[in-house]
């Protein structure tokens, strides 16, 4: 924890709050019944996708899931195409063509939210081989969670990028239930960071509600993966406070495991942490609260001021060229 | 003169090479694609043990090494969504997906990750990835390593499907097919990769949409596809050798974008309409075209159009039952006839 330098603090912290206000009022836009369609909220896992992309740049990828709003907020996307993309507005990140569960962005490295469980795995895999073949020294993350840690595809995955040595980083994301399903129930394994030991490489599990340790973890999985030594599996687990999407009526967990989640709150657990040892003030992280609040509030101005795509635009971004 | 001959596998080779020698960016990948991975006394000595199961990229990791050519585990969702992304950062991949009969393994790497990527994105990515994939009955291979199934991918948005027929078309399609920035599912009937042709050594390009008419002809139009283009031409001779009737062969080489405009123009011409599709009839290419025809041009037809394609059943094993399956000539001298009202 002493290591990390001020400067990167200060960006965790913002962008976990920014990910919380921004899921929060999702939630709050949704209850509206301004949003069309469904949304997962990421709320409670702000810490893993925050304590990885701490340690990426543009020029990284990570590829994600459908509960993919932290993700993209962690890894730079825009807030305002965000907000309008939800909103299926023409400025969105997608144009209005993918929605809540599809936002991209690739200039930043953010490879798509995904709706089919496990989608991401292969696809990880390509962009690594792009670094790889390329000469470059990109590395790219995979998320996926518990749910899809039972997927064929992530099976194929890890066992490709391990055999070819691929620089990826698996980041399970263990939030103690695949829609309704306890993960003791859907998992064979004990843990699924053993897996690892299946495809001959390191396997970790970490409190993804300390964003120290999925710093840490994270930080030796990508170097790992950027000296080219291979892929590493992280199993952060961690709790969502919404349901598995917004309407849920939550009837497979108990009051009383909601709230020892809340007391080991990713963000309080943070400011008490930094607080303590007297790292950062609490005029600054009051000042990034109010500040988080600012840019959520605009970008759902900017996306209800946005115009909606014209109707024809249905038929254009199929192809780059088709006669 | 007479132009070099090679075989239809020798075309696709070549295109392969040229465009590997043409673009770094440009990798195949898929299952013994070289063969014989990290083996002392095969890779080990810059050696390959296959170049691919029936031989189409022999030479490849020799010329390209292995890092250009890549053996993958027998785990076609990992390799074929791998190539969807690499080309979404940079690459040109060429997928092999042995037999098309195995899209079932692997089905939503390739519509629900590379067909869609681009749209869900708003246009802020392609997607430049060729899958090469095994089609065809005829082989006595079965259920399992015998069907033709393009009409499933032709069906989906986002995909580009090409089916050629003759080693010239092979490799122009091939090429385009790797140049071209939307993923390309490019079909290859197994018995014809021992077909010779003329193929000029050099680079070319044949443009994806555009149809061949491979026979020019007055009094019927036959739309066939692949293997069945050649069936057509049989059919064409016989009856042409027989009472004169005279077929116009349309090969329409990619079925995805689809040249509507040379079907068109022919019917208008022949005025009857037979295709000629090795795929199973319900929701098929060949009903589309029929479909395509009868909202187009239907005032144009004297006779009813006709399909001759598989039918409706899985590719069987026994030689007896797999030759009933495939389409023949003499199956479309009959629907010409039938299209004709002369039977």
């Amino acid at each position: 924890m002493a290591e990390i330098s001020r400067d990167t603090l200060l960006w965790i912290y913002e962008r976990m709050r920014l990910i919380r206000t921004f899921e929060d009022k999702v939630a709050e836009l949704f209850a509206q019944g301004l949003l069309p369609g469904f949304v997962h909220l990421y709320a409670g896992e702000e810490a893993i996708a925050v304590g990885v992309c701490a340690h990426l740049t543009d020029r990284d990828y990570i590829t994600s899931t459908h509960r993919g709003h932290g993700h993209c907020i962690a890894k730079g996307v825009d807030v305002n195409a965000m907000m309008a993309e939800l909103f299926g507005k023409a400025t969105g990140a997608c144009k209005g063509k993918g929605g809540s569960m599809h936002i991209a962005d690739v200039s930043k490295g953010m490879l798509g939210a995904n709706g089919i469980v496990g989608g991401g795995g292969p696809l990880a895999c390509g962009s690594a081989l792009t670094a790889r073949v390329t000469g470059s020294d990109s590395v790219t993350v995979c998320f996926f969670g518990d749910g899809a840690a039972e997927q064929g595809t992530m099976h194929e995955a890890m066992n490709l990028a391990a055999i070819w040595k691929l620089p990826v980083v698996f980041v399970c994301e263990n939030n103690l239930y695949a829609e309704s399903t306890p993960w003791f129930y859907h998992c064979a394994a004990k843990e699924i960071a053993d897996r690892g030991t299946a495809y001959n490489i390191p396997g970790v599990l970490v409190d993804g509600t300390d964003v120290f340790a999925v710093y840490e973890a994270a930080g030796e999985a990508v170097g790992r993966a950027r000296r080219g030594e291979g892929p590493t599996l992280i199993e952060a687990r961690a709790f969502r406070y919404y349901g598995h999407f917004q309407g849920d009526p939550l009837t497979y967990r108990t009051p009383e495991e909601e709230a020892e989640y809340r007391r080991r709150d990713p963000i309080d657990q943070f400011r008490r942490r930094v607080l303590e040892r007297n790292l950062l003030t609490a005029a600054e992280l009051d000042a990034i609260d109010a500040r988080a609040r600012e840019i959520v509030e605009a970008a759902v101005r900017f996306a209800q001021e946005s115009p909606y795509p014209a109707p024809e635009e249905c038929l254009t971004d199929v192809y780059v060229k088709y006669p | 003169m007479a132009g070099r001959v090679i075989t239809f596998r020798e075309a696709l080779n070549e295109a392969m090479r040229l465009e590997m020698r043409r673009d770094p960016t440009v990798i195949v990948m898929g299952e013994d694609v070289a063969g014989g991975a990290r083996l002392p006394h095969v890779e080990g000595r810059g050696e390959e043990a296959w170049g691919g199961v029936m031989g189409v990229t022999r030479g490849l990791a020799k010329e390209f090494g292995r890092s250009r050519v890549l053996d993958t585990p027998i785990s076609e969702s990992a390799f074929i969504g791998a190539a969807v992304a690499a080309a979404a950062t940079g690459l040109r991949p060429i997928a092999e997906l042995m037999f098309v009969d195995f899209f079932g393994v692997c089905m939503d790497q390739i519509f629900n990750q590379g067909a869609k990527l681009r749209y869900m994105f708003g246009g802020k990515a392609k997607v430049p990835m060729v899958i090469r994939t095994m089609i065809g009955a005829g082989f006595r291979a079965a259920g399992q390593h015998s069907g033709s199934h393009y009409s499933v991918f032709t069906h989906m948005p986002g995909l580009k499907t090409v089916v050629p027929s003759t080693p010239y078309d092979a490799k122009g399609l091939l090429i385009s097919a790797i140049r071209d920035d939307d993923p390309v599912i490019f079909f290859e009937h197994k018995l014809l990769y021992d077909m010779e042709g003329e193929v000029p050594e050099g680079e070319y390009t044949i443009p994806l949409g555009q149809a061949d008419i491979k026979r020019e002809g007055r009094d019927v139009t036959v739309v066939a596809i692949g293997r069945m283009v050649h069936f057509a031409l049989e059919a064409a001779d016989r009856l042409a050798a027989g009472d004169g009737v005279s077929l116009e062969v349309i090969d329409p080489r990619t079925l995805s974008p689809l040249d509507e405009e040379a079907i068109i123009n022919s019917v208008k011409k022949t005025h009857h309409l037979v295709v000629v599709d090795e795929d199973n009839p319900r929701c098929s290419v060949a009903a589309d075209i029929v479909a395509l025809v009868a909202s187009r041009a239907i005032e144009y037809l004297d006779g009813p159009p006709q399909m001759v394609t598989a039918p409706h059943t899985v590719v069987p094993f026994s030689p007896v039952l797999e030759d009933y399956y495939i389409p023949s000539p003499e199956k479309i001298i009959q629907a010409v006839n039938t299209a004709l009202g002369r039977s």
